[in-house]
């Protein structure tokens, strides 16, 4: 008997006798012989809770995390300070082991936690209405896109290629489903290019889809590529990193019909990659076609203020194949996780790490940039990210370099923009020191010039 | 309670017409929005739209359930049921007055045939 | 007013203030880093027409603020640890605490997705093994860890279908559906471009086979099942299902929202399946978290294999002193669901649980699972009972069954709507209401393997006690729950005049 069931032998003979059959064999006869499993499944014998312990601690021992390194490695997931009263809060079982609320009288805590979660990200964006969160960052831009589909019908999207290409290519896997094709809008010097945009428009486009900052950290003048998307009344989905719109202006100002996000960076650990949320937000008139759950504020029948699901109508499990999504969830831990984060930095707190990162950020990309061997990539305004190239430099191996010495340098834009085979997407968080970004300064410079054969340059770092 | 006027005609799929000339008024019967529950939403058609018996020209939501709305004849809508907007419970309390739906100019008049009375669709409820 | 009744009042209304009605402007929780690189003014650093004008009107609160409002709001749920949950269709299972621990070791916690996999040998280990666990469980060669949710499992296993077809030159049209079927099932048919055809069930509530025979054409791209069906009942016919399915060159998908029934037992790729997908959340106890996250993993046969989304987890010599690397080169691949590999931190838990049990902790998760449900079913079956709230099936069931509340509705004038509100005064969470749409009134009820003999015993009690009440004064039913922080709510009002944020 595992620890955790209870039934006994005295209970299974007592459960047996009541059902009327001798043997738990005999609550299987359904089953055909032919399809028994004729021998324990091949898995290893079960273990305490010590040992298993001690085996998932050795497993993940040999993971380099930002516990052990200096990182400023970002594309999409950023080592943000996670406040303890984070931990405190999603230990609570009543916000970690219930299930969706479909009672909402016993559930009043998690749809008033989905409110408040609705209306910061309708502030963070700019936007009137949010849903309570879907899966992550690229598929809630899959799901902006079949948004768009179900609203106009048209079979071209246009994705710039500074959206993340986890979110490039999740679009294209849903539209090939859905029937759209999807086309790639160029960038030029590190932005989108409006006149690329432009040419490329015509009233046969569903969607525009921008990101912002892009892939690349890049500013991109959203509201330009907005007023040019509007002209053949295609739908703007742009996918915003969270923390940058504290000093951004939001997409709700700039014309964004779809605002979409990975929320991972408020109040959620990296956990190689999940499980963390998505936003979703939209103007007024998407309402109706939102996909996943949505809180709203009612009244109960003595006049007490409360919150259930809301425009359920939209959802698979009553309007089945013409619903708006098949999505059955929300992410409530972790966007319960991403409001109270919020309500930590609160109104001030957000704009102060915003403008923080901008000048943290400003001082790495200058400093790294003044290293014999390094080049800015574009030059363009960035907050939080910022692409360099190493010209003639095998930027693998200085990475490894780096990483020998406890650094990660950040994301090798040849893994994914072969354009930028040279090249190297360094990021920034509120954990990143100056002392730090000189250490990385030094060691940079070393690991170039150690690549080179050459004895390293003064660099003028800390001067 | 359950009520069904003598001087319309019936679709089986619980929708009626109230034939003046060549324009017909449809709503949905009693039974329909009995089973609904509280209507919270009507999602109309446009003017100018053309709709044909026996097909779907509009949806109706309760809070837990969707439905689709039959039209008891063809024709060319001509005017839709504004006051359904902010009102969407007259269907509710109203089915055969304030909460009707559309006016369809018919193109066909010879479908009547194909309709129940009242007693007939009556019948023919569980 | 009593005094009594005065504080309650007054406390009653503190409860109700969102986060936005307790914010003072001033107020903090957060005090940012030193400036510690020159403060530069920001117009030089990024333009003022990019940046925003007025702040986000986010609260402004302290920190013991932020932690009373959500704790109390916490004591606002009903929840797992606190009270028996036979939501059926969800496996409320218990979720044991260790599981939290190993995902916050920062080896794992805090992990870059994008971190050399040589530096990630643990999670890639942790992930290969978890596939290969999970297949052996299946009965299916090939695992992808990649879909977040069931309902994504379930778009994954119809566009690896659409995939597979087109790979051989075939444009088909359609999948099948039982018409006991989880909403997901057609909505995800449609997201994937195909039309969903309704399978009808025979009186024993499996698919009825003549019905079955008679959709099965060279259009059909795929069946989606469960086995056993959302009525909690295993299906007999399975391999019959399968040899048509497969005889017209379809695909035959199985819905794992069931696979507590069956760990152990019987294995879907020895049904005959293709595809199937796993609730991480369900059998394998990642914590519902009040809606999610979860993590819908899916296994396939060899010939759907090449189909698998980018990247896979893959095994390779060890020549360079690395064996685990994230294999992007899969020219067949129907691309990416999300971003990265998938919910890693979700993997970690279920792993921990598949590690915990071991081979013969599954089966008996299956075997007890089963046996709780036809026990508390026995129960149910009981004068008092029966006669209001029949099972719609008078079979054995699996891992949970549905009962009717339409005489109940008939003979005392209360609803399974009604009944499940009542039963919220008992405190315990209802089961699920309504759903499957093959039985009127219905009440789907999965005890899992995780509850005590007690807790049925208790939960049976409080059924009869209930419908006793009822047969006195159904008002009593109709108007509850009585003792939850708000009672009935109205949604109509909720659709109608949609209030989805805190008007600032």
């Amino acid at each position: 008997m595992s620890t955790y069931t209870s039934a006994t032998d005295a209970d299974r003979r007592a459960m047996l006798d009541a059902i009327g059959v001798m043997s738990i064999e005999e609550l299987f006869a359904d089953i055909p012989g032919a399809l028994r499993l004729d021998r324990p499944l091949a898995l290893p014998a079960g273990m305490a809770e010590q040992e298993v312990f001690e085996h998932l601690k050795e497993l993940a021992a040999r993971n380099v995390s930002c516990e052990d390194e200096v990182s400023f490695l970002g594309a999409g997931m950023y080592d943000h300070y996670v406040p303890s009263l984070i931990d405190t809060l999603l230990s609570r079982s009543e916000f970690l082991t219930p299930y969706t609320p479909y009672q909402p009288e016993i559930s009043q805590g998690g749809l008033q936690v989905m409110f408040e979660y609705q209306t910061a990200i309708s502030e963070l964006t700019g936007l009137p209405v949010s849903n309570a969160s879907v899966y992550e960052g690229p598929s809630a831009v899959g799901a902006a896109g079949y948004l768009a589909k179900l609203t106009n019908g048209r079979p071209r999207v246009l994705a710039s290629r500074g959206v993340h290409p986890h979110s490039r290519d999740t679009l294209v896997t849903l539209a090939r489903g859905y029937g759209q094709t999807v086309e790639e809008v160029p960038l030029r010097e590190g932005a989108t290019d409006l006149d690329a945009l432009a040419g490329a428009l015509g009233d046969d486009v569903s969607a525009v889809v921008l990101q912002q900052p892009n892939f690349l950290g890049t500013v991109e003048d959203v509201a330009a590529l907005t007023e040019a998307a509007k002209t053949v009344g295609a739908i703007v989905i742009c996918a915003c990193d969270p923390i940058p719109l504290g000093v951004l202006e939001p997409p709700g100002a700039q014309g964004v019909d779809i605002a979409v996000g990975e929320g991972q960076t408020l109040g959620n650990r990296l956990d190689f990659g999940g499980p963390s949320f998505g936003f979703f937000a939209a103007a007024q008139e998407h309402i109706r076609k939102l996909p996943g759950r949505i809180a709203g504020e009612t009244v109960d029948v003595d006049g007490k203020r409360g919150f259930v699901l809301t425009l359920q109508t939209r959802e698979q499990h009553i309007r089945r194949e013409k619903a708006t999504s098949n999505i059955c969830t929300a992410q409530a831990l972790n966007a319960l996780a991403g409001v109270v984060y919020l309500g930590w930095l609160g109104r001030q707190g957000l704009v102060e790490l915003g403008e923080l990162l901008v000048r943290r950020t400003a001082y790495a990309r200058e400093t790294l940039c003044a290293i014999d061997g390094v080049e800015p990539l574009h030059e363009q305004p960035v907050v939080r990210e910022f692409a360099l190239r190493l010209p003639g430099a095998d930027v693998e191996a200085v990475v490894e370099r780096l990483a020998a010495e406890g650094v990660n340098a950040g994301y090798r834009l040849g893994r994914t923009y072969p354009e930028y085979a040279d090249g190297l997407l360094v990021a920034l968080t509120e954990r990143r020191t100056r002392a730090q970004i000189d250490r990385f300064a030094e060691a940079l410079g070393n690991a170039l010039a150690g690549e080179r054969g050459t004895a390293p340059v003064a660099t003028g770092v800390g001067a | 309670m359950a009520d069904y006027p003598k001087d319309l005609l019936y679709h089986p799929e619980h929708d009626w017409a109230r034939i003046d000339g060549d324009v017909a008024t449809f709503g949905v019967t009693w039974y329909a929005q009995d089973s609904l529950g509280e209507v919270v939403f009507f999602d109309p058609p446009e003017v100018g739209a053309q709709v044909k018996q026996g097909e779907s020209y509009a949806e109706v939501e309760s809070v837990k359930a969707v439905s689709d709305v039959i039209a008891p004849l063809s024709g060319e809508i001509v005017e839709v049921n504004e006051a359904l907007g902010d009102g969407p419970e007259k269907i509710n309390d109203d089915p055969y007055g304030d909460g009707w739906m559309v006016k369809v100019r018919l193109s066909d008049a010879s479908e009547r045939e194909g309709l129940l009375d009242a007693d007939a669709y009556a019948a023919q409820l569980d | 007013m009593s005094v009594a009744r005065a504080s309650s009042a007054i406390g009653a209304a503190d409860d109700q203030l969102t986060i936005y009605e307790r914010s003072q402007p001033g107020r903090r929780a957060f005090a940012a880093p030193a400036l510690d690189v020159p403060e530069r003014p920001l117009d030089e650093l990024l333009p003022a027409r990019f940046r925003r004008t007025a702040p986000a009107r986010l609260p402004e609160v302290s920190e013991p603020e932020l932690v009373r409002h959500y704790h109390r709001l916490s004591k606002r749920n009903f929840d797992l640890d606190t009270g028996f949950y036979p939501l059926g269709s969800c496996t409320m299972k218990h979720n044991p605490k260790l599981h939290e621990r190993v995902a916050a070791l920062p080896g794992n916690a805090r992990l870059h997705p994008l971190q050399d996999e040589r530096r990630a040998q643990g999670a890639l280990e942790l992930m290969w093994n978890l596939q290969e666990a999970l297949g052996e469980i299946a009965g299916l060669p090939h695992v992808s860890l990649q879909p977040s949710a069931g309902s994504h499992g379930e778009l994954a296993g119809v566009l690896l279908t659409r995939a597979y077809h087109e790979d051989r030159g075939e444009q088909r049209t359609k999948v099948l559906t039982p018409d006991t079927a989880h909403g997901t099932n057609p909505a995800t048919v449609t997201m994937a471009g195909y039309e969903v055809v309704k399978v009808g069930t025979n009186a024993d509530g499996g698919v009825d086979l003549d019905d079955l025979r008679a959709k099965a054409d060279d259009q059909v791209a795929c069946l989606m099942l469960t086995n056993p069906n959302t009525l909690g009942l295993f299906d007999p016919n399975i391999a019959e299902i399968a040899e048509i399915v497969h005889g017209v060159g379809a695909t035959l998908y199985y819905d794992g929202a069931n696979l507590n029934a069956i760990m152990g037992i019987t294995r879907p790729g020895d049904m005959g399946f293709d595809i199937v997908h796993f609730n991480l959340h369900k059998s394998f106890t990642q914590p519902h978290g009040g809606g999610g996250p979860g993590a819908g993993p899916i296994a396939v046969s060899e010939r759907i294999e090449p189909y698998l989304p980018r990247p896979q987890v893959v095994r390779r010599s060890d020549d360079e002193g690395y064996a685990f690397v994230l294999d992007e080169e899969r020219p067949k691949s129907i691309g990416k669901l999300r971003g990265f590999q998938g919910n890693y931190g979700v993997f970690v838990r279920s792993y921990a649980y598949i590690r915990s049990l071991g081979a013969e902790g599954l089966r008996e998760v299956s075997e007890v699972a089963v046996l709780n449900a036809n026990y508390l079913l026995a129960l149910l079956k009981r004068a008092g009972v029966a006669e209001y709230l029949p099972v719609a099936y008078d079979r054995i069931c699996m891992h949970e069954f549905v009962l009717s509340g339409a005489p109940m509705k008939r003979e005392l004038g209360i609803r399974t709507l009604d009944l499940a509100k009542r039963l919220l005064d008992f405190g315990v969470h209802p089961p699920t209401v309504y759903f499957p749409l093959l039985v009127d009134e219905a009440l789907l009820i999965e005890p899992t393997e995780t509850e005590t003999k007690e807790t049925l015993d208790r939960f049976a009690a409080i059924v009869a006690e209930i419908l006793r009440e009822a047969a006195d004064d159904p008002e009593l039913a109709r108007n509850a729950p009585y003792s939850t922080p708000v009672r009935r709510l109205d949604e109509a009002r909720a659709a109608k005049q949609p209030v989805i944020r805190q008007p600032l």
